[in-house]
């Protein structure tokens, strides 16, 4: 609270300077005289998305989408900054400018998207909501919770989606709410509550936090639509594009197949779509307009990857949660994954 | 012809001056300036952030308390569905503010004054106890304290179908206290409506016992008396009117129990880490209240043949209580303001519930930490003022 009490008095504080500020323009400049993206990331530290890793670097897909956006900014996909936010902190500290993009597990929301002033780039990851019991209780799906306690996070998406599920199934059931995530886990360890509910995706890792991982299990329902992506402020267009074409450049580069290690051959490719991809040939530049290079594209995927692979090495077979690709597949594959042709 | 001409032309001027001059009127002015300036500094600061946040395309504003909440508490004190509104969730949390506050604070007084006289004590153990207590408690923080508690409270309770047994149908177990609900039936409005009239009938008798004692000299067991009428007539009432009131009792269902009312692991916890906590300050305020009592005023007692009790609830504790009562009310109100800390343990207090699922649902942050910050204020003056009172009432009236 008291954290957020003070971000809220700053954003009052950013919104009582004398006269009206042009909205947020120039968050572009700003971020290169800084010489580094500010970006907000999970401050608890969610495996996969967005944690520092045994020798304190970030790292996750989260993590990625800020170091994609610094890449194509800088060339450098380590000029990024992190700033650690929970769920009740990370909007307010995108409107008072304390941060230049969130990429933070947060779920697209109408509300969101169109109350708070901020705006989603795109989804990084296509994601859903689950519960994980205790395997005493004998339960193996969701539609036996009827009665339950459920510990939750606050100012989330999954305290909404959980009373949502209860009420249209005709169930009762007792929310422990907690403010941080760390709280939540041991309350829930502590026996507290019968059920833990989040995202699919960050059950696993939490699961692995417990005592005795073995004695949770996670229930097959998927009870909602989470689509997690970066967001930033409404009203600063080019930034808007950079950080929401950064997204698609990795995309565009796992379709056609280019990858961190043939990027530089692939410069010679003789595909038109390829070629403006990495600003190949004559008068070939869609970076310039929006304030960049026209070698944006290559400096993302020579500093950070495509799409496959940063999915592959964070949350995938390279990492220990092993997540299917699933929705998070390309278009082509079978998945939602899906970026406008560079044009 | 001079002599008029002066006073004609000095008249106007001596009355601006009278005006200028006059110590109330420049007073009345120059204050009423400050506040005008005050009123559109403040208008401003309003204009200028509803200006900015539109421009952030951030809608501001106070509608959103009408809006579906949607969202569950885990104590509702009062009427409180997925249906309510912000506004209803609003109302809950600061019950469960007021809820914590106000029994923190009985406790704390509770322990407070046996903790702060133990430390008095000639009895050295007692005395040595109540010090290391103080000692400890005071000087860590009290969020530590509170997670302590908690995870203190979760890992010695078992769950809840291996839960104690209590007698009257309770038990305690990690999902908290659950005990029967009393539900009223015809004519209990009656016992209810008997406390106060018990209660000033009491008062009256006490009155006039004092009154009789001032005149003759005699003395009449006032406390037996008051305490006969106070819990007698309730109790006749209740059997007269043949016992109306039943009880829901809660019943083991799947994973929790159902019915009754609960008293859940995270209030016991708050109670415990906050008065215990509290209790510490207070103990040292009444060590130095009865301190600042000079031993004089107890021989003097003790010499017109008063017994220690009686010199104890007679002399020494009214002119302590002149020293305690002012820190004692900061103490109040720094327990309210720290219920706040609630929501690291998952208690539904105001904070948790307004400043934290409203507050992020909406997004209305500006709105709601103004509101909640004005609620605080609101609790703290209106405790400050109660204390006031009180203490305008044993402040020493100089004759
Ligand atoms: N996607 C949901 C939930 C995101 C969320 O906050 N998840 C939790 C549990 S996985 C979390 O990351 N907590 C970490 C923290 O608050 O520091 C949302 O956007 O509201």
């Amino acid at each position: 609270m008291r954290s957020n009490t003070f971000k809220t008095l700053l954003l009052g504080a950013v919104f009582l300077g004398a006269g009206a500020v042009a909205a947020s323009a120039g968050t572009l400049d700003d971020v290169k005289a800084k010489g580094f993206v500010q970006c907000g990331v999970n401050g608890a530290g969610l495996a996969g998305f967005g944690a520092p890793d045994d020798a304190g670097n970030w790292k996750g897909l989260d993590v990625d989408a800020c170091r994609a956006v610094a890449a194509a900014v800088f060339g450098d996909p380590s000029k990024v900054k992190y700033t650690g936010l929970s769920a009740k902190e990370r909007f307010t500290a995108l409107q008072s400018k304390e941060i230049d993009m969130l990429a933070r597990n947060s779920t697209n929301t109408m509300s969101r998207d169109t109350q708070l002033g901020i705006t989603f780039t795109g989804v990084n990851y296509y994601d859903g909501q689950g519960f994980m019991v205790k395997k005493a209780l004998g339960v193996s799906s969701a539609k036996d919770l009827n009665g339950a306690s459920v510990c939750v996070q606050s100012g989330t998406t999954t305290e909404l989606n959980l009373a949502d599920y209860f009420k249209s199934n005709g169930m009762t059931f007792n929310a422990v709410v907690f403010e941080k995530q760390e709280e939540a886990d041991a309350a829930y360890d502590a026996g507290r509550c019968d059920a833990y509910t989040t995202d699919a995706s960050g059950l696993y890792s939490i699961r692995l936090k417990m005592t005795n991982p073995d004695d949770s299990i996670v229930l097959p329902e998927i009870i909602s639509k989470e689509p997690l992506g970066p967001a930033v402020r409404q009203g600063d267009d080019q930034w808007e594009s950079i950080v929401r074409w950064s997204h698609y450049a990795m995309l565009i580069a796992e379709e056609f197949g280019v990858t961190q290690a043939n990027v530089d051959e692939m410069k010679s490719s003789e595909n038109p779509e390829v070629q403006r991809l990495l600003g190949v040939g004559e008068g070939v530049d869609f970076g310039t307009p929006i304030g960049l290079t026209k070698d944006w594209a290559y400096n993302i995927i020579k500093g950070v990857g495509n799409y496959g692979e940063s999915f592959e090495r964070n949350v995938g077979e390279g990492s220990p949660l092993k997540i299917a690709r699933g929705l998070n597949a390309l278009w082509t594959k079978g998945g939602l994954q899906y970026a406008p042709p560079i044009r | 012809m001079t002599l008029r001409d002066k006073t004609a032309d000095e008249t106007p001027r001596s009355w601006v001056r009278a005006v200028l001059y006059d110590a109330t009127i420049r007073g009345w002015v120059f204050q009423g300036l400050v506040l005008l300036a005050l009123i559109l500094f403040a208008v401003w600061v309003v204009h200028n952030t509803a200006a900015n946040l539109r421009a952030a395309n951030i809608p501001f504003g106070f509608d959103f308390l009408n809006m579906r909440a949607g969202f569950d508490i885990s104590q509702k004190p009062i009427d409180y569905t997925l249906d309510s509104s912000h506004a209803q969730a609003f109302k809950v949390g600061l019950l469960n503010t007021i809820i914590v506050s106000v029994l923190g604070i009985i406790l704390a007084t509770i322990i407070g004054f046996v903790v702060g006289i133990s430390r008095l004590s000639r009895n050295w153990l007692l005395a040595r106890a109540a010090t290391v207590y103080i000692e400890t408690l005071r000087n860590v923080p009290l969020l530590l304290q509170l997670l302590f508690w908690y995870k203190a409270v979760l890992s010695v309770l078992p769950g809840p179908r291996q839960g104690y047994v209590l007698p009257f149908s309770a038990n305690l177990s990690n999902r908290g206290l659950t005990m029967p609900r009393p539900i009223p039936g015809e004519g209990f409005e009656i016992v209810m409506w008997s406390v106060p009239v018990a209660v000033a009938l009491a008062w009256a008798i006490a009155r006039w016992a004092k009154n009789r004692q001032a005149a003759t000299g005699q003395s009449f067991p006032v406390f037996r008396a008051s305490l006969g009428i106070v819990v007698g007539l309730p109790v006749v009432l209740f059997v007269v009117l043949g016992a109306p009131l039943s009880f829901e009792i809660p019943e083991l269902k799947g994973f929790n129990f159902a019915g009754g009312m609960v008293v859940h692991p995270e209030l016991i916890a708050m109670l415990l880490g906050i008065s215990l906590y509290t209790a510490t300050f207070i103990a040292e305020t009444v060590r130095a209240g009865i301190l600042a009592v000079s031993t004089g005023q107890s021989e003097a007692a003790f010499s017109l043949g008063l017994r220690p009790r009686q010199t104890m609830r007679l002399i020494v504790v009214p002119q302590a209580m002149r020293v305690i009562i002012p820190p004692l009310t900061s103490q109040y109100l720094n327990l309210t303001k720290n219920s706040s800390l609630a929501l690291a343990i998952g208690y539904p207090d105001l904070v948790a519930v307004f400043a934290g699922s409203t507050l992020n649902i909406t997004g209305h942050a500006i709105e709601v930490i103004a509101i909640t910050m004005a609620v605080y204020l609101a609790l703290s003056l209106i405790t400050a003022a109660l204390m006031n009172w009180f203490n305008a009432r044993v402040a020493l009236v100089e004759r």
